[in-house]
C-alpha cells in the first residue's frame, strides 16, 4: 500500500504523456461511433490521432526539462534522460504510422475509425514500458502494446494472409507472455521485491548473482524478451507477421515494438539486474551473435521487401543486443542513437513501400521496385537513403554510419570490451550489404518488371511527405551528427552496479576507437 | 529466503496425489463391471438425453460472453477496493479504526476514473450496436 499512496507519488506528472495519449485514444475511439460513417471521419480520426501524438510530444518534451516530481527517485516510474529520448524515439515512429495509415487506409479500403485509436492505446503501452522501473509496471506495459497490435496485424480482414498473421503473433505473443511473466515470478521470488532499484541492492548486497532461483528467471525473461524484440532464435513469427500485416502498421510494429521492447530490455538488465551481469552475460553475447549472423543470412534470400525488411529487422535487433552486452553509458547512448537512426530508416523505407504498393499487398515484392528510379525518381532516391543507412553507409546512408559506429566503440570501449563480439558485428554489416544494395541496384539499374501489376494511384503526399523528412533528417544528422550524439549522450538512466565499476567513457563525435584506452 | 517454507505445500500436493491413487485404485481393483444400456447413459438416473451438445453457437454468443468478463472483472476489481478504501482514503495510518491523518481522495479518485474508463467502453459497443442481439 505504501508504494501506490498519492502523498509519496505524484502520479499526475509522472504518467503525463500516457495519460494524454490514453485519454486522446479514448476520444478517438468515442468520434468514431458518434460520427457518421466513410472516409471523412476516418481521415478526420487519424487527424485527432496526429494531434494527440503532436500534444503528448510537447508535453514529453516540457516534462524532460523538468526536476524530477515526487517519488521518481526510486519509484516504480523512471524520470531521466533515457526514458524521454525513448518517447521522443517512439513518438516519431508513432507519428509516421500515423500519416501513413491515413493514407494507405484509404487506399486498401480499411475504412474505419478504430485503427488510430488502437495505435494510441499501443503507444501508451509503449510509453509505459519505458518509463517503468518495476516489474509489474513493464509486463503491464508489454501487454497494452502487444494487445492492440495484434487487432492491427488483423485488420485486413479481407486478406487471408493478415489474418493468419495476427493469429501467429497472438499465439505466439501470448506463449511467449506466459515465459516472461514465469521469469518475473521467479526473480521476484529470488529477491523479494519487483522495483528495479531495489531488486540491484538485494542482488548486491545478498550476492544472489548466480542464485538459481534467478538465473532461471533470467533465462525466462530471456526468452520473453528476445520473443518481443525478434531475436533468434525466437524470431520465427517476424517474416510472417510483417508479411501479413498492412504495410503501416508492419513500421509501426518494426519501430515502435523494437524501440520500447529494448528499451525496457535495457533498464531491467543494467539497472535491476546489473549486479548479475556475469549470469546474463553470456546468454545476450550468444544471442546477439546468432540474431547477427541468422538475420542478415536468411535476409539475402528473400524475394520480398517486407519479408526482407522483417530479417533486417531481426538482424538489427542482434546489434542492439550488443549496445546493452557491452553494460555501460556509452552502450546506453549508442542504444538510443541507434533507435533514433533505425526508426528514420525504418518508417522511411516502409512508407516508401507503402506508396509503391498503393495499398495492395501483393506489390510489395522486389522485383515491383525495379525501375523506381525511372518513374519516381525522388522515391528511389530516398529508398536508397534509407537502405544505406540500415546498411550503415558513410554519407549517403547519414546517421545510420554513426549509428553503427557507436555501438561498434561502446562495445570496444565497455568495461569488459567485447572484441569477438564486434567481429562479428562488422562482418555481418558487410554481409547485410547483399541485400541492401540489391534492393537499390533492382531500383537503379533494372528495367519496370513486365508483370507489374496495376496501380490504385492512391493520393499519398503525406506519406511522400514524410518519406522526404525522414530522408532529410537522415542525411543531416549523417553529416551533422553533434545534436543527436548530445542528445543521446544525455539520455542516461541508473546503471548498478556500472558506476562502481568502471567510470563511463565519454563518447565523443567522430573520435577513432583506439584514441581512448582500453579499460581492463 | 528458504524454500522450505513451500516444504507444506509440497506435503499436500504429494498427499492429494497419493489419497487420489489409493482411491481410484481401490475401486478399480474391487469393483465388479456389469454394464447395462441405461447403466452407461450420460445421465444414469436423470433426465433422457435428447442429442449432441457439440452443436454450433452463434458467433453473437461469444461476443455477449467477452463483454460480460469485461464488466465482471469491474466487480471484481471492486470488491478489494472496497475492503482497501477506508486506508486509501487516509494519509496517515489507520489506529483502532479511526483514521490519524488527513482524508485522502485518492481511492475514490482511483475508482472514478477506472469507472470512467468502462463508460467510454459501454458508450463504445454501445453505439456500435454490440449489444444487440439481432
Amino acid at each position: 500500500m505504501n508504494g501506490l499512496r498519492a502523498a509519496s507519488l505524484d502520479l499526475g506528472t509522472l504518467l503525463l504523456p500516457e495519460i494524454m495519449l490514453s485519454v486522446g485514444a479514448m476520444f478517438v475511439l468515442l468520434y468514431g461511433v458518434f460520427a457518421p460513417e466513410g472516409v471523412v471521419s476516418t481521415r478526420r480520426a487519424h487527424l485527432l490521432a496526429i494531434v494527440v501524438t503532436l500534444a503528448t510530444a510537447a508535453a514529453a518534451a516540457m516534462l524532460a526539462n523538468q526536476a524530477a516530481p515526487l517519488g521518481a527517485a526510486s519509484g516504480p516510474l523512471a524520470w531521466d534522460g533515457f526514458r524521454w529520448a525513448s518517447v521522443a524515439v517512439i513518438l516519431l515512429g508513432v507519428l509516421g504510422s500515423l500519416v501513413m495509415a491515413m493514407e494507405y487506409n484509404e487506399g486498401a479500403a480499411l475504412s474505419a475509425p478504430e485503427p488510430p485509436a488502437l495505435v494510441l492505446f499501443s503507444a501508451t503501452g509503449m510509453l509505459l514500458l519505458v518509463g517503468s522501473r518495476d516489474l509489474m509496471l513493464i509486463f503491464l506495459g508489454i501487454e497494452l502494446m502487444s494487445l492492440a497490435i495484434y487487432v492491427l496485424t488483423g485488420l485486413d480482414r479481407s486478406r487471408a494472409g493478415s489474418a493468419e498473421a495476427a493469429l501467429k503473433y497472438f499465439l505466439l505473443g501470448a506463449f511467449s507472455t506466459g515465459f516472461l511473466l514465469y521469469g518475473m515470478a521467479l526473480v521476484y521470488g529470488a529477491t523479494g521485491t519487483t522495483n528495479l532499484t531495489q531488486m540491484a541492492a538485494v542482488i548486491e548486497s545478498r550476492t544472489l548473482g548466480t542464485d538459481p532461483l534467478l538465473v532461471g528467471g533470467l533465462a525466462l525473461l530471456f526468452v520473453g524478451f528476445s520473443f518481443k524484440v525478434a531475436a533468434v532464435p525466437f524470431h520465427m513469427w517476424t517474416p510472417d507477421v510483417y508479411e501479413g500485416a498492412p504495410t503501416p502498421y508492419t513500421a509501426f510494429m518494426a519501430a515502435g515494438v523494437k524501440t520500447a521492447a529494448f528499451a525496457a530490455f535495457a533498464r531491467l538488465l543494467l539497472d535491476g539486474l546489473g549486479p548479475a551481469y556475469a549470469s546474463w552475460h553470456y546468454a545476450a553475447w550468444v544471442l546477439a551473435a546468432v540474431t547477427m549472423v541468422v538475420g542478415n543470412v536468411l535476409a539475402l534470400a528473400q524475394q520480398n521487401v517486407k519479408r526482407m525488411l522483417a530479417y533486417s529487422s531481426i538482424a538489427h535487433a542482434g546489434y542492439l543486443l550488443v549496445a546493452i552486452t557491452s553494460r555501460s553509458a556509452d552502450g546506453v547512448a549508442s542504444l538510443v542513437f541507434y533507435s533514433l537512426a533505425y526508426t528514420l530508416a525504418t518508417i522511411g523505407s516502409y512508407c516508401v513501400l507503402s506508396i509503391v504498393s498503393g495499398g495492395i499487398e501483393k506489390r510489395t515484392r522486389l522485383t515491383d521496385l525495379a525501375g523506381l528510379a525511372r518513374t519516381r525518381p525522388a522515391l528511389a532516391t530516398a529508398m536508397a537513403v534509407f537502405m544505406l543507412s540500415l546498411l550503415g553507409f558513410p554519407v549517403a546512408g547519414g546517421m545510420g554510419f554513426f549509428a553503427k559506429w557507436y555501438i561498434l566503440r561502446a562495445a570496444l570501449n565497455s568495461p569488459t570490451p567485447q572484441i569477438k563480439l564486434a567481429v562479428i558485428f562488422v562482418l555481418a554489416s558487410v554481409v547485410s550489404a547483399g541485400y541492401y544494395l540489391g534492393v537499390i541496384t533492382t531500383m537503379f539499374m533494372k528495367p519496370p518488371a513486365d508483370d507489374a501489376l496495376p496501380s490504385r494511384g492512391v493520393d499519398a503526399r503525406l506519406t511522400g511527405g514524410v518519406v522526404a523528412v525522414a530522408a532529410v533528417l537522415l542525411l543531416f544528422l549523417g553529416v551533422y551528427p553533434s545534436p543527436a550524439v548530445r542528445w543521446a549522450r544525455a539520455s542516461t538512466m541508473p546503471m548498478s552496479p556500472a558506476r562502481a565499476v568502471a567510470a563511463p567513457t565519454p563518447m565523443q563525435a567522430l573520435a577513432p576507437v583506439n584514441s581512448q584506452p582500453m579499460l581492463p | 529466503m528458504g524454500l522450505q517454507a513451500y516444504l507444506p505445500v509440497l506435503m499436500l500436493m504429494g498427499f492429494v496425489l497419493l489419497n487420489a491413487a489409493i482411491i481410484i485404485g481401490l475401486s478399480q481393483w474391487a469393483m465388479r463391471r456389469r454394464p447395462t444400456q441405461v447403466k452407461s447413459e450420460a445421465y444414469e438416473s436423470g433426465i433422457p438425453v435428447v442429442g449432441d451438445a457439440r452443436e454450433r453457437f452463434s458467433v453473437k454468443f461469444y461476443l455477449v460472453a467477452m463483454l460480460f468478463i469485461v464488466f465482471d472483472i469491474e466487480t471484481v476489481f471492486l470488491i478489494p477496493w472496497g475492503t482497501a478504501f477506508r486506508r486509501l482514503s487516509c494519509t496517515g495510518p489507520i489506529i483502532d479504526g479511526v483514521c490519524s491523518g488527513a482524508t485522502s481522495f485518492f481511492g475514490l479518485g482511483e475508482m472514478l476514473v477506472f469507472m470512467a474508463i468502462l463508460v467510454v467502453g459501454l458508450t463504445y459497443v454501445w453505439r456500435k450496436g454490440a449489444l444487440q442481439w439481432d
